[in-house]
């Protein structure tokens, strides 16, 4: 990817796709004796919405664990915004502007839409204990600005109608979207999208796929995705990288990505010789 | 009729979040905080206060402390028993030893005290979930009450191992001990309660309440958008702690007046308080008033009824009370397990629409 190393240039759509914001270099992730993920090397940029796609079993979502914090990796490291990132928890990736959703959904069925999406700002609301047990003064006001906030992203995923509904009685394709919600509430500069389309019909895709879009552009959100239809892949993404078995196969513009041999022959089969 | 939101607009998103979002329910509010502060101190007698008013009172702060571990958090504790036993010696050891501080900073103190302790044995939670928990917590309880009744140090030595409280006065008005007005002790508690309550309401509806509920609901997804497990599950067993602590300072402060480790604070109190809150509901603060009130209510009800009406003999009534509210119980769980509270909810759904529900 030569012609890319320049640090930022415009998309054919008018977008403008920054410098590098996150670098995995040389990742493998074993498992006992299996390798997950063999020597893995690609870069994520500043505004581009980033797909990581393969066959099943092929390393991609271990690859978003990695990113997220779930799993270290025994070889390689991770760069964010040029710095070489410590082995940490979940929790503290998150707290340095990582959001994600997850392929089975994971939101929190007892508690209400909005509920679920006020805690994507828990790093926003900062008010100690005591300030919380008297609901007064910080308590108070952070609990205001910050609605005011998850409002603006409930107006933008179209689910006002259903705030104050418990999560769980929503029906899949709305749970799909408060998660994305929840992890847009967090105001992240990457976002990771774990099959954020499984399961869905051709309208809800439709409509997830304007509002990944819609979120790259209006909030400047790095987007990374893994997801297997390939339709929705190749029209939404800038870049992306095909894994099989564990290893990189392929790494490019879709249109790149279409055209390598190793990723036709992993994706149709190939006689083994 | 009168219990609809229409008409009742919200403006801000302050008004948006008060706890009674609906207008009948905030006059109710009123209406129940008016009676109980102004009306019943003036009415009750001992009877009433000592079989009625004060259990209730005392077993709700505890219920609402378990329900914020257990309902709101999700970590089972069996040992709310030995929990509420800190409290009540924390409580007894600051009575005798700084006789001239108000009664008032003790039972806030041995609130501090339980809630230490059970940070201490809430540590486990971190890598032991459900059952194994349970188990865990089960451990303290048997360990809390073997510690105070064979720690000398704890009941100051005393002949019979027994903690007697002395008497304190508020207000120049006498709250423990033997001479204490029925009125006096309902008040003292009441307040307590009041304020745990609305510690309690405020705590679960901010942000480290959805914290506690996103531990509960699915551990992964809330470390995922930047839960401290730690620190969540460590501050339920500390605001835990510190309710079960005051309830059982205020059990043997107030109530009992006199009190032993094994007898007034074993496992039979653990499993009292837990079934309060299952039955009252999990994960809300009405359902643990409501257990509290049924389980204090239901066996005074029955030995009425027993006694009273049917003129069984004690002994034999006192051994029915047991099955019938065992399977009161049971039957209760199996048509609605989400507790009292669900009831209620679904009660006031209803209500809304009642009476044109199409």
């Amino acid at each position: 990817m030569n012609d890319m190393n320049h640090d930022s240039y415009v998309t054919a759509d008018g977008r403008t796709i920054g410098g590098v914001v996150m670098e995995m270099k040389n990742i493998t992730l074993r498992f006992g004796g299996v390798v997950a993920i063999q020597d893995i090397s690609f870069d994520i940029r500043q505004g581009e919405i980033r797909a990581i796609i393969g066959p099943n079993g092929a390393g991609k979502s271990s690859m978003l664990n990695v990113i997220s914090g779930f799993y270290n990796p025994q070889e390689g490291d991770v760069f964010y915004h040029g710095k070489k990132r410590k082995p940490m928890r979940p929790y503290q990736v998150a707290r340095q502007g990582i959001a994600r959703t997850f392929q089975n959904i994971a939101l929190f069925e007892g508690m209400s839409v909005l509920d679920n999406i006020m805690t994507g700002r828990l790093h926003q609301m900062k008010a100690g204990l005591f300030s919380q047990a008297l609901w007064a003064g910080r308590a108070n006001r952070e609990e205001v600005e910050n609605r005011e906030a998850v409002e603006k992203i409930i107006d933008f995923l179209e689910i006002q109608s259903i705030r104050k509904t418990p999560v769980g009685r929503l029906p899949y394709g709305l749970k799909k979207r408060v998660e994305l919600a929840r992890a847009l509430a967090a105001e992240p500069s990457i976002l990771l999208l774990d099959e954020p389309m499984a399961g869905m019909n051709v309208e809800e895709k439709e409509d997830m796929s304007r509002f990944i879009l819609d979120v790259n552009d209006e909030f400047g959100t790095t987007i990374a995705l893994i997801e297997h239809d390939m339709g929705v892949v190749m029209d939404l993404s800038d870049r992306v990288v095909v894994m099989d078995y564990g290893k990189k196969i392929g790494d490019g513009t879709p249109d790149d990505v279409r055209n390598n041999q190793a990723v036709i022959d992993a994706y149709l089969g190939v006689a083994h010789d | 009729m009168f219990y609809r939101e229409a008409g009742d607009f919200k403006t801000s998103y302050k008004e948006d979040n008060q706890t009674f979002p609906i207008k009948f329910d905030r006059y109710r509010y009123y209406a129940v905080m008016f009676l109980a502060f102004a009306v019943v101190p003036f009415i009750v007698n001992d009877y009433w206060v000592n079989a009625i008013f004060l259990p209730f009172l005392i077993y709700s702060i505890a219920a609402i402390g378990l329900n914020i571990l257990t309902g709101y958090c999700g970590q089972v504790s069996l040992g709310t028993g030995g929990f509420m036993a800190v409290g009540a010696y924390a409580c007894y050891k600051l009575m005798t030893v700084f006789p001239e501080v108000s009664i008032i900073i003790h039972v806030l103190l041995a609130g501090g005290v339980t809630a230490f302790v059970c940070i201490l044995f809430g540590l486990p939670s971190l890598r032991i979930k459900g059952f194994y928990l349970a188990v865990a917590t089960l451990a303290a309880q048997f360990f809390l009450v073997w510690l105070f009744n064979r720690v000398p140090w704890f009941y100051n030595y005393s002949a019979s191992g027994q903690i007697n409280s002395p008497e304190r006065t508020v207000l120049d008005i006498a709250v423990t001990g033997p001479n204490t007005d029925a009125w006096a002790k309902y008040m003292f508690c009441l307040v307590f309660l009041t304020f745990c309550a609305l510690v309690a309401r405020n705590l679960t509806r901010g942000s480290v309440g959805r914290k506690w509920m996103a531990i509960r609901d699915m551990d992964i997804a809330a470390e995922i958008i930047g839960v401290n497990p730690l620190k969540a599950k460590i501050s339920a067993f500390g605001v835990s702690g510190f309710f079960v602590g005051i309830a059982g300072a205020l059990l043997f402060a107030v109530y009992l007046g006199a009190a032993e480790a094994g007898d007034s604070f074993g496992i039979t109190k653990s499993f009292l308080v837990l079934f309060m809150i299952i039955i009252g509901g999990l994960g809300s603060i009405f359902g643990s008033f409501a257990g509290a009130a049924f389980l204090v209510l239901l066996p005074v009800l029955l030995k009425n009824v027993l006694v009273g009406t049917l003129g069984w003999p004690t002994d034999l009534a006192a051994h029915f009370e047991f099955i019938i509210v065992g399977g009161l119980i049971i039957t209760f769980l199996i048509l609605e397990p989400h507790g009292l509270a669900q009831l209620w909810r679904v009660a006031k759904e209803k209500l809304r629409l009642w009476p044109f529900p199409h």
